[in-house]
């Protein structure tokens, strides 16, 4: 039999307000188990908590219940206090009398009566408390970047910066991500590869960091602090550890045709490349589908002209195996397909193009060196039509595009357009919107300027046709304030994609168990409060993996994932919750019925010998809980046909405890 | 009456023990009485050519059985499954309640099994002897001078006359030939006591559930209740195997049963068939199925093995509770 005391709170007048205290305690007295019941008026306080502490010894409490606000408010803390009285912590149940009960009645009796409902319950349940103790598991001290973008990069950066090993894995060959292919950044126009390209090199001399590049995690197990990830380092026919980017077998190969990827296939790269002169690791990669040598044995050039003999057509795809502590996701975005967009013409016409296009036609480094070129004829573009929320904003169309605002496109069209009339005054810039939305240090001052100063003729209003009529493409607008249609013949149609998730994501939050939205961006612990954590323990999120941001925004959020992950590095080991669900192997059927309800992948199963009650010996396959991955959600109690699974403090017994108290 | 013989299964089972297939036969074998047919695991062949049993009264389902008989047995155990009992089968596997690997599964058509309430109403009580002829069952009772000919039509079980599937959807070996998923108007009859009004209905679940006796063979033969443990044995529940001493079988029991086997029921028929009160508890769990199809797609417990029945599984276009109590509203 549990030795009960119960503890109620006036909270001031909160609840001593519209709930008489002394009647809860004194009903409360009665109740199985309760040896000492009193009222205080600030039960947190230090004098509160001295109460409960020499209650506990006068008269050897074994359980306490304490009714006051919320759990969420206090529990911790009145677990503490029973801890420092040498009681189990989880001996302690909350009733809580406030925010369910004191703040929501007007009447004294009936909000009374309510009081000592919740007690008697909080007291049904405390008698079937057992005390729990929370299980301990080590940390791996690594920590896996998965995307090596800018997020990807600021997040390895700090960690290592911490004195932990971090391994970037980057699918591309070179890591840099979307922010290598951009021009000026918004909205100190700042050029991006200045900015990035040192912190590119940083990463490739930091001595804790390795980088996996043109690699793909090819799976994930285990839990937080001990995650097994399998990693596919795919060949690129040439030795990392001895190429030195020199470029002479790029030089020298035939292969001349293939679309280049980091220009957006505006212009043509080799068959043995290197993407951009900045790539890190500078490292020449062979794309298997364009090299003669590998297709049919026949060419070898590169081989021939390297003098490092860095060239290895025989290179296999290597699997690596590492453990790591902490995950960082950070696969970044993508604009989506102008496929379903034929009203732009984006398919007709090589002069409609995607405002990524637009970044590397303005870039030295892109296949127009800089100039401002349409691609079609390679003319200088008089007249530039850019068409804002281009499959952003699309409730209405949510077939073709997305619901969500982008969020980077206003502030990327008005540098655009404002570059443009800065460099080539002589051109007439339309810029087409729903709204415009510049919130962020300084971005509405930018916006400003692009229209006052640099005369962008900004209109409320969406394209609704581009057609390409001889060497113009005929455009058909609306103008939502003058009210009328507008027709342009323009020289370059510039559509703002909208951006979506990298399709790498959808099956990485699989094998992470971490869960995402309908968008397929990973969701956040918490919207607010821990917006740079997975749900999933030991995950953590990094840049536009996780909604559409700024490389302001992205930065600011990796390197508060990085604090995150480097908070959980420094523990040696991790304690866990108690409250977690553990089989009743008696009863288990092994249906897997728990596993598939599990939302992070806690329960396997092991064929295990019992005695039959016929006194012979039979396997019978019996769910397992992992202590350190289960977070106590419960999904598994409700879905046992047979009753087997428990929550531990949340028995199924105790709820029926408490439900009784309520109905007697 | 059945178009496959028994001598075509007893030489199938004799064979593939004989030739170390299997180790033992689990078929339907003689009872006490001509339609009394009794689920048997056969160890040799003369057992076999003495004691299997094929006609319409083979009604067993033997899937449930593997889950204790693979435990004890080392090697393969040979199971003679009509059509509806492959989804049975493949429910079980699905919930890993046995090793597929031990069990050899040999598919028998089944052209629809006797209800012999149904032959007892029309021929009496005492039944002696039956022969299976073209025409009908032929009945000797102690009571009648001349033996009766009743058409076998007029003795077709409910499940048989709604049969929901002649395919095979699990077999190691086919006698004759699999059929297909068959339309059913198995569900016609759960449409009419929901057509009826709440008092109506309740009057008719108490007229039929007052008559429950509590013997438990529904649970026991249903191959959805596999449980290690089972609530109702457990005294601790105050509901274990009891004599019907209050409204308990009437008001929770069967309602208990339905919702655990919800969403994992084939509809196989089989606790229907076994209540010795005729009470028709097939449909209530016809009523389940009749709402999981209608709330969340149709969706057929066995008909794959590895399925997610809809209630354990969640996607994004699955009804709110709300929407439900709407639907029901503007019924």
């Amino acid at each position: 039999m549990q030795r009960i005391g119960v503890f109620v709170c006036w909270c001031g007048s909160n609840i001593a307000g519209t709930v008489d205290v002394h009647a809860v305690a004194e009903a409360l007295k009665n109740e199985p188990g309760v040896v000492f019941s009193t009222d205080y008026q600030y039960m947190c306080s230090q004098a509160g908590q001295d109460i409960i502490k020499n209650a506990v010894k006068e008269h050897n409490l074994t359980g306490i219940v304490v009714c006051s606000c919320s759990p969420r408010m206090h529990e911790a803390t009145f677990r503490k206090t029973a801890a420092a009285a040498g009681l189990n912590p989880y001996m302690v149940e909350i009733a809580n009398i406030r925010e369910q009960c004191s703040w929501v009645h007007k009447n004294m009796q009936t909000g009374t009566e309510k009081a000592i409902i919740l007690g008697k319950a909080a007291v049904a349940k405390v008698n079937l408390n057992t005390p729990l103790t929370p299980g301990e598991s080590p940390v791996t001290k690594r920590a896996l970047v998965i995307g090596g973008g800018i997020a990807g990069i600021q997040t390895a950066l700090d960690i290592a910066d911490a004195g932990f090993p971090v391994d970037i894995v980057e699918a591309k060959p070179t890591i840099g991500g979307k922010m290598a292919q951009l021009d000026k950044t918004f909205p100190t126009l700042d050029c991006a590869a200045c900015i990035l390209t040192p912190k590119m090199v940083d990463v490739a001399q930091n001595e804790n960091i390795r980088i996996f590049s043109y690699s793909e995690v090819q799976e994930i197990k285990g839990f937080v602090g001990n995650f097994d990830v399998t990693i596919k380092k795919k060949a690129r026919f040439v030795k990392e550890e001895i190429c030195t980017g020199c470029g002479a077998c790029v030089e020298k190969c035939p292969m001349k045709k293939i679309p280049n990827e980091f220009n957006l296939g505006m212009d043509n790269r080799r068959a043995i490349y290197i993407p951009f002169a900045q790539a890190v690791p500078k490292v020449a990669t062979i794309d298997p589908n364009a090299c003669n040598m590998l297709k049919n044995g026949k060419c070898g050039v590169c081989s021939k002209v390297c003098t490092a003999g860095a060239i290895d057509y025989t290179q296999k795809d290597e699997i690596i195996s590492e453990k790591y502590g902490a995950v960082v996701v950070a696969t970044g975005f993508n604009p989506i397909s102008m496929d379903k967009f034929d009203e732009f013409a984006y398919n007709q016409s090589k002069d409609v193009i995607t405002s990524l296009e637009f970044e590397r036609l303005t870039n030295a480094a892109g296949p127009t060196a800089g100039k401002l070129l349409r691609p079609s004829d390679l003319e200088h573009p008089h007249t530039i039509v850019f068409v804002q929320c281009v499959g952003s904003r699309c409730a209405a169309c949510a077939e073709k595009g997305k619901e969500y605002c982008s969020k980077i496109c206003c502030m990327y069209t008005a540098k655009h357009a404002m570059l443009v009339r800065d460099k080539y005054p002589d051109t007439e810039v339309y810029v087409f919107y729903i709204d415009v939305r510049t919130p962020g240090k300084n971005f509405d001052e930018f916006y400003r300027r692009a229209v006052e100063e640099y005369g962008v003729k900004y209109i409320k209003g969406m394209v609704g046709k581009v057609t390409p009529e001889g060497n113009k493409l005929k455009v058909q607008a609306s103008d939502l304030i003058a009210n009328k249609q507008l027709h342009i013949d323009a020289d370059l149609v510039v559509l703002a994609a909208a951006i979506e998730p990298d399709k790498s994501a959808r099956s990485l939050a699989t094998m992470l168990t971490a869960s995402m939205d309908t968008n397929d961006f990973f969701t956040e612990a918490h919207p607010k409060l821990r917006p740079v954590e997975s749900p999933t323990a030991g995950v953590f999120l990094s840049g536009a993996c996780q909604g559409p941001k700024d490389i302001p925004e992205t930065v600011s959020q990796a390197s508060a994932a990085a604090s995150k992950v480097i908070g959980l590095l420094c523990k040696d080991k991790l304690t866990g919750n108690p409250c977690i669900a553990s089989a009743n192997e008696l009863m288990c059927n092994g249906c897997s019925t728990c596993a598939n309800v599990c939302p992070y992948g806690a329960i396997t199963y092991e064929d295990k010998e019992f005695m039959m009650p016929d006194r012979t010996k039979a396997l019978r396959r019996v769910a397992q809980v992992n202590p350190a991955v289960c977070q106590g959600c419960g999904a598994c109690t409700v879905a046992c046909m047979s009753g087997a699974m428990d929550l531990r403090g949340f028995m199924g017994s105790q709820i029926i405890a408490e439900v009784d108290a309520i109905c007697k | 009456m059945q178009k496959i013989t028994r001598d075509t299964l007893v030489s199938k089972a004799v064979s593939l023990l004989e030739n170390g297939t299997v180790d033992a036969v689990l078929g339907w074998g003689k009872g006490e009485f001509a339609y009394d047919v009794t689920p048997t695991v056969f160890e040799t062949a003369d057992e076999i050519r003495e004691n299997f049993v094929w006609n319409d009264f083979c009604g067993a389902n033997f899937s449930k059985y593997l889950v204790s008989k693979t435990r004890k047995l080392e090697g393969k155990i040979l199971v003679f499954l009509k059509p509806c009992d492959t989804y049975s089968f493949n429910q079980l596997l699905t919930e890993h309640r046995f090793d597929r690997e031990k069990v050899y599964v040999v598919g028998v058509p089944c052209e629809g099994m006797a209800d012999i309430s149904k032959v007892k109403a029309i021929t009496g009580d005492g039944i002696s002897a039956i022969d299976f002829t073209d025409n009908g069952l032929v009945i000797t009772t102690l009571y009648d001078d001349e033996p009766k000919t009743v058409a076998y039509e007029d003795i077709l079980a409910e499940r048989c006359v709604n049969c929901k599937s002649k395919k095979h959807v699990a077999y190691d070996e086919l006698l004759g030939e699999t059929g297909e998923v068959l339309e059913s108007a198995r569900f016609d009859e759960v449409a009419k006591i929901e057509a009826l009004t709440p008092d109506e209905r309740f009057a008719f679940w108490q007229g039929e559930l007052s008559r429950c006796i509590r013997c438990n063979a529904c649970r026991d033969v249903c191959p959805a209740c596999t449980c290690e443990k089972c609530v109702f044995d457990n005294p601790n529940s105050g509901a274990e195997n009891k004599a019907p001493a209050n409204s308990f079988e009437e008001q929770m029991f069967h309602i208990i049963r339905a919702f655990h086997v919800a969403g994992r029921c084939t509809d196989c028929g089989e606790c229907s068939r076994v209540c010795p009160q005729n009470i028709p508890l097939h449909l209530l769990n016809r009523k389940f199925i009749r709402d999981i199809d209608n709330f969340y797609g149709e969706y057929q417990a066995g008909a794959e093995v590895g399925t997610r029945a809809p209630l354990v599984d969640y996607n994004l276009d699955d009804l709110e509770a709300s929407d439900v109590f709407e639907r029901r509203d503007s019924e």
